[in-house]
């Protein structure tokens, strides 16, 4: 295309609308200093929680927690996954962007939410923690804040959407949408959702705070407010997901498994993931136990189906294109021989792992109806959603950059021996963090709070030492996690802003397949099946699945009977 | 066709699946149901449900219950401020109230014999986490939950506040003496 509008990758074949792609880079850009706040944050935070060395005072811990809280699973991540919305419109599909104006105006109501709520939180007035229950009352611009936000995010989904009927339209693609671009849309689909339940509940909150509504139910607000709170991972998770599957086409040019049933996957995620909010409400006064039943499970766990699927498929796509390139030995031989050295995949296997075995695992068994009893409002919680949104969905992200700085930025990577090693690091290290809080949870020490040892309460507890261990051990992975998350940071920002100019796929730092030209995989003589064992195509892949769900199956059955020592109750 | 690009059979939903998919499929939709049905199977068989019965209320209200059962119960006091520690009879309506900062009254419960424990909020949300035992309920403002319990090992429980209630609320605390069966 000769047009002057378009650029196309000599190296990855990807084609770039350049209004599109200046979008693109702003919004990056924004979602990686709010990454930086959020992690100076998170640092303050871990060093407060880290018992031996308990630094801030309590309403400082409260601002940063608060801090910590919105910048990351609200700004850091949405800012970054509308970057993501534009480039699987626009540039997968090799179509000009809708409206890029418009889109500009979405990207100053965001920057300005951002502001606006952090400047209430910095005042010191809006310690609320991103949840801000009422009647607890925050600064109006708090709320004011959000509620730009999340103006400016519905204006880049509603772009996303008409971009895919322009490319419909103009017949720049033959068939279906690629599967990443479907997650995307799914993911689109679920943030649509999401703020439409953030607006009903942040409108009335916002006028409340100025005076103009005298009363909000304290119990009405927790059940609305979730379908923003949850449904905004959730956006998270269809997006991730979406990475993966990108990320395996781009590193290894694998194809799925069959897409019939990943995007089946993906309309499961549409139809049920929304459902979980009632993962917060499942000891809240008042709502029945039918209720909670079908919602905590996505009526009958079809969106966690959904993921275990994925959890195969996107593996099983790698193992069967690495056995195609001929690594066909034993189980395990296309795995060992994958590039563990390139942070594109390790950070992408980590993140799949992780998000598989700490995240998934532990977010069922706590949002099963009676085990929840055992786990709500401790520290386990929040050591679920960093499994969850830090492994699974920020360090997808951070996986997607390494391939973003050369393609998107057209910089090279800079200091590549810090890039092999960063997603180690903030991987590893975010898991034991995880790990940790998860065993202190299950101690019984409490999240969002200042001081497990109570020392100016005018009654005592004492927790076991060994709630002290997790705790350190807690402290001390965080502190890994976050060398990791400023390695990612100072990889990026010196590659965006100081780095090089790519020259040729030589340059890029990282191998990947040359995306769009690759050449397809070559189905070997009587099917992948031959290449594989037992006429299962991705045979490792299934053992690595089996494995899984019989550690799924011990730690569920394990807090079944945790839960039946404590105190009959009815 | 990779993933990133369009299908390479535009009928892709006529392809037939793997085996590997389809026998994963199975295994992960039957684990599914399983977990499904363990949670109403729970309600019929398991011992710890948590209550669906709960009331709107109003902070004058419910601080009015709580006062009369104190008034009429109260068998000593504790600390400084002489928190009132509570004795109620088995089987009868126990009420503890959450508010900045403090659960109150304390209270003193029998092993083995089932109480009907009412828990509500004067002013914003407050968590209630019974802490070693660990059981953990959300309590809302303007709503009480009805938790029956049978409390069945004997010694001193605290009652910690786990839902974030501004600056004082790591200090917030309370209790649960059990006491042996007489």
């Amino acid at each position: 295309m000769s047009n002057e509008l378009y650029r196309t990758c000599p190296e990855s074949g990807l084609q770039f609308h350049k209004p599109a792609e200046r979008l693109m880079k702003a919004h990056a850009v924004v979602a990686v200093v709010i990454l930086l706040l959020g992690g100076i944050s998170a640092l303050l935070v871990t060093l407060t929680r880290m018992p031996a060395v308990h630094l801030l005072p309590a309403d400082r811990f409260y601002q940063l927690l608060t801090t910590h809280g919105v910048n990351m699973l609200i700004f850091w991540m949405i800012s970054f996954e509308i970057a993501i919305l534009y480039f699987c419109s626009s540039t997968l599909l090799k179509v000009r962007l809708a409206t890029p104006k418009l889109a500009w105006v979405g990207f100053a109501l965001m920057l300005a939410g951002i502001i606006i709520n952090n400047l209430a939180v910095a005042n010191g007035d809006a310690s609320v923690m991103m949840t801000s229950y009422v009647p607890m009352p925050a600064n109006p611009n708090f709320y004011l804040g959000l509620i730009l936000f999340a103006v400016g995010a519905l204006i880049g989904c509603f772009i996303f959407l008409a971009t895919l009927v322009i490319a419909k339209d103009e017949k720049t693609y033959e068939g279906s949408i690629p599967l990443v671009t479907f997650g995307a849309l799914t993911a689109c689909i679920i943030a649509v959702f999401t703020i439409a339940s953030g607006a009903i509940v942040l409108v009335p909150t916002w006028l409340w705070s100025l005076g103009y509504i005298n009363h909000i139910d304290a119990a009405m607000y927790r059940v609305v407010w979730w379908a923003l709170g949850h449904s905004s991972q959730q956006i998270n998770v269809a997006a991730h997901v979406a990475v993966w599957y990108a990320i395996a086409a781009i590193v290894f040019g694998a194809r799925p498994l069959s897409e019939k049933v990943s995007r089946t996957a993906f309309f499961l995620y549409i139809a049920f993931l929304q459902l979980a909010s009632a993962h917060h409400l499942l000891v809240d006064p008042g709502l029945s136990a039918e209720w909670k039943i079908f919602n905590t499970s996505y009526a009958m766990y079809l969106a966690v189906l959904a993921s275990m699927v994925h959890g195969l498929t996107v593996p099983g796509s790698i193992e069967v294109a690495q056995r195609a390139k001929g690594y066909t030995n034993g189980l395990f031989q296309w795995l060992r021989k994958a590039p563990w050295s390139n942070p594109i995949f390790s950070g992408m296997f980590i993140s799949l792992v992780g998000f598989g075995f700490l995240g998934g695992i532990s977010g069922v068994v706590m949002g099963t109806e009676q085990i929840n009893i055992i786990i709500h409002n401790t520290i386990y919680v929040p050591g679920h959603f960093h499994a969850t949104v830090v492994i699974g969905s920020t360090l997808a992200f951070m996986s997607l950059t390494y391939f973003l700085i050369p393609t998107l930025f057209r910089k090279q990577v800079a200091f590549p021996a810090i890039a092999r090693l960063q997603p180690y690091f903030f991987g590893l290290g975010m898991s034991v963090f995880a790990l940790a809080m998860m065993g202190a949870g299950t101690l019984g020490v409490e999240r969002r709070h200042w001081d497990m040892a109570f020392t100016n309460a005018p009654l005592s507890f004492d927790y076991p030492a060994s709630a002290y261990t997790m705790m350190g051990i807690m402290g001390a992975a965080g502190l890994v996690a976050i060398v990791g998350g400023a390695m990612y940071i100072l990889v990026t920002v010196v590659s965006v802003f100081f780095g090089k100019p790519v020259e040729s796929e030589s340059s890029f730092g990282f191998e990947t397949s040359r995306v769009m030209r690759a050449e397809p995989i070559v189905v070997p003589e009587g099917g992948h099946a031959a290449a594989g064992k037992w006429g299962f195509a991705a045979p490792g892949t299934f053992l690595l699945a089996i494995f899984f769900l019989i550690t799924f199956v011990l730690y569920y059955a394990v807090n079944w009977k945790y839960l039946a020592s404590v105190w009959p109750m009815s | 066709m990779s993933a990133i690009q369009p299908p390479a059979e535009t009928v892709w939903w006529k392809q037939p699946l793997d085996k590997v998919e389809g026998t994963w499929i199975g295994i992960a939709l039957v684990w599914s149901l399983i977990m499904f049905f363990m949670m109403p199977f729970w309600h019929i068989y398991g011992k710890q449900n948590i209550s669906s019965e709960a009331y709107k209320t109003t902070p004058q209200a419910y601080m009015a219950k709580t006062q009369a059962m104190v008034d009429k119960y109260t068998i000593r006091t504790e600390t400084d401020a002489k928190l009132p520690v509570v004795r109620p009879p088995p089987g009868s309506d126990v009420y503890l109230l959450g508010r900045l900062w403090q659960w109150w009254p304390l209270l003193e419960l029998e092993e083995g014999q089932t109480y009907r424990l009412h828990i509500g909020s004067m002013d914003w949300n407050h968590g209630f986490s019974l802490q070693p035992i660990n059981i953990n309920t959300q309590v809302v403002p303007g709503y009480e939950m009805v938790l029956t319990i049978t409390p069945d090992t004997v010694g001193e429980q605290t009652i910690i506040c786990n839902e974030f209630c501004g600056i004082g609320h790591h200090n917030m605390l309370g209790k649960i003496y059990v006491t042996e069966a007489e």
